[in-house]
């Protein structure tokens, strides 16, 4: 490694500060005494008490985390199913059709995404509300899905599999006892994908949701025009750390299996 | 062990016009597209045969395996297991199993685990399964690795979990897709033995695919030389070795000398050809053409060569000259270049280890061989 010259230090502080300065201001606001965002007047934990009785964004967050397990959970079978008719059934017809329409929602701008939505609820007389919005979050993240899955599939043994059937093993049991098992790391990525997704969506929400499902983003969105209030920083901080403890535990499990990887290798050596 | 030994040489059911074959495929046509794989083949397999498909990259052995195991059908034609069509049978319904090339080990289950697999999907009780896979462990020698993942295996290790994994269900038949390929030359040579071993203690028939010509004389009792989806040869190692049927044979099994010529005289089980620097006569065919062109394929051990002319003038003799010599340790390899410009192999056993006045290079040498050296191969 080269050393630290002055030049390389000051590029990656002014890196780190245009990444984070923001999200730091944030979350030391959040422990401002004062009513008034932008001066500090000493440390306080007043306005996460004062979130927790704020009965409306309580009632956004529990809806906003209800949308995502369910909607990630729903796009993540969905889009496995995709990703493994697109990759194991290579010669059906229309094959690139559907595989550029699985993958159209990652262009699509959200805005389209939301409107067309929005018409078809409103074509076929759904009631917009939680099932709506749901729907419209399993429609944008289940292409997330399906290429993160397709990507691992595409480097799996097929030869597993068929040993796995030569075995005696139904294609469906081949496919719960060995297939799942082996692209399991894909498929949670896949759904933790999905639920951030979710979770963060404003524009899809805003066109899909209706009375009783205002997510946090919306309601958060809605607050901010009438101007910041300290309860918000709160509740963003608290999104922050939530984000901040998945992408932890994300990299230490990663971590550890690389290790055990490694551990492994070093045991077959030693085992020869 | 004896007995066994003596079993398999007399082991011959595909000459006993009475025995009925275990395995046949009847006229089998893969296609892939345009791509032909495997093209109108017919063959028998016997029980308990150790049978060996062997043949370059691409000529069909592969899918001809696959086809046995269920993963492809045939385009057209059938295949006969014990008596019953099983082009219909789905893979896993099929009393056959295969240990696969790439081991294709199932990476989340301890050695046990996968071992029992195939046991656990016939629904056996829980205490059999476990007095099985002891066995199976046992049998590959693997007992103390039997909690370990794949992933904390050595490359034959892995292999004998493999094997231990196909044999656990006692199926009918084993197929063996390039079984040693992924191994060292010294672990091959050991574990093929082991392989017959195996076979001849199991009492299964195996079919084995493999490129490697040495490892398919070792192990089979029968050997199908295969190209472009079709068979070359089905015989023994040692028929397909000394008489191989066509040029593509008996270049593509060892070393081999062919001498082209034109059939001078045919007849009382005797040809003649002419070439142009033997006239080769030789046992063979007398059904062929006069004046027909022709080949005499010997293979480098069977050619003699010596400072002198022979004397026996029934015997074919060319002069020629030393023109490369490869001392490989066990023979040495002399290329010798004739009259017309064509360079033959010959090969001598060093069966001594001091030689008096050895053969050198710019010699001038006779090269000789007896009738009964090679076979004559039409074109």
């Amino acid at each position: 490694m080269t050393r630290w010259s002055r030049f390389n230090i000051i590029s990656v502080a002014l890196g780190f500060a245009f990444l984070y300065l923001p999200i730091v201001l944030l979350v030391v606001f959040s422990f401002n005494e004062s009513r008034l965002v932008t001066v500090w007047a000493g440390f306080s934990t007043k306005w996460y008490v004062a979130l927790f009785n704020n009965q409306g964004l309580m009632d956004a967050a529990w809806v906003t985390i209800r949308v995502a397990l369910l909607s990630a959970t729903v796009a993540t079978v969905l889009g496995t199913m995709a990703a493994l008719s697109l990759v194991r059934f290579t010669r059906f017809r229309g094959r690139m059709l559907f595989s550029g329409m699985v993958y159209a929602p990652l262009v699509m701008p959200e805005v389209i995404t939301g409107l067309s939505l929005l018409l078809l609820f409103v074509a076929i007389g759904f009631d917009r509300g939680f099932w709506t919005v749901t729907l419209a979050h399993i429609t944008l993240t289940m292409c997330f899905v399906a290429v993160v899955v397709q990507s691992r599939l595409l480097s799996f043994d097929r030869s597993v599999e068929e040993a796995a059937l030569d075995l005696g093993a139904t294609p469906l049991r081949t496919f719960f006892e060995v297939t799942l098992p082996i692209i399991a790391p894909a498929v949670f990525s896949g759904w933790v994908l999905a639920f951030t997704l979710s979770l963060d969506d404003l524009v899809i929400a805003s066109f899909t949701s209706g009375p009783g499902a205002t997510t946090l983003p919306m309601k958060i969105y809605s607050q901010v025009r009438l101007g910041v209030t300290p309860e918000i920083n709160a509740a963003c901080t608290l999104l922050i750390a939530l984000v901040t403890v998945g992408v932890i535990i994300a990299s230490i499990v990663t971590k550890r299996r690389e290790l055990q990887r490694q551990r492994d290798e070093h045991a077959a050596f030693a085992g020869r | 062990m004896k007995s066994l030994g003596n079993i398999r040489r007399s082991f011959a059911p595909w000459a006993d016009p009475d025995s009925k074959p275990f395995i046949s495929f009847r006229n089998i046509t893969k296609k892939f597209g345009d791509f032909t794989a495997v093209d109108n083949l017919t063959l028998d397999i016997y029980h308990r045969e150790f049978f060996a498909l062997l043949g370059a990259s691409g000529c069909g052995k592969s899918t001809l395996l696959r086809m046995l195991a269920g993963f492809e059908r045939p385009t057209s034609g059938e295949i006969i297991l014990d008596g019953q069509d099983i082009a219909g049978i789905p893979p896993y319904r099929r009393p056959v199993n295969m240990m696969f090339q790439s081991y294709a080990l199932f990476p989340h289950m301890t050695v046990e685990s996968n071992i029992g697999f195939g046991l656990r999907q016939d629904g056996m009780p829980k205490a059999e399964i476990a007095e099985r896979v002891k066995q199976m462990l046992k049998l590959v020698k693997l007992e103390q690795f039997a909690k370990r993942k794949p992933q904390q295996l050595s490359g034959g290790q892995r292999q004998r979990v493999a094997l231990a994994r196909s044999l656990a269900k006692r199926p009918k038949v084993l197929l063996l897709d390039e079984p040693l390929g992924a191994l060292d030359k010294k672990l091959r040579e050991e574990t093929q033995f082991e392989l017959m071993d195996l076979q001849q203690e199991l009492g299964l028939t195996f079919v084995v695919v493999t490129h490697d010509q040495e490892e398919a004389m070792t192990m089979a009792d029968r050997i199908a030389v295969m190209s472009h989806g079709k068979v070359i040869q089905v015989a023994t190692p040692a028929e397909i070795y000394e008489a191989p049927n066509s040029r593509f044979v008996a270049d593509f099994i060892g070393d081999v000398n062919i001498l082209e010529g034109k059939v001078k005289a045919a007849g009382n089980g005797r040809v003649e050809i002419a070439g142009e620097d033997f006239t080769v006569r030789a046992l063979g065919d007398t059904q062929l053409a006069m004046g027909a062109s022709a080949g005499f394929a010997i293979r480098p051990e069977k050619l003699k060569i010596s400072r002198t002319a022979p004397a026996d003038a029934t015997i074919n003799a060319s002069e020629g000259e030393i023109w490369d010599i490869a001392y490989l340790g066990d023979m040495t390899v002399f290329h010798v270049r004739l009259p017309s410009g064509k360079v033959v192999k010959t090969s001598m056993l060093n069966a001594q280890r001091e030689v008096e006045n050895p053969i050198g290079y710019d010699e001038k040498v006779w090269v000789s061989f007896a009738e009964t050296g090679g076979v004559v191969l039409k074109d």
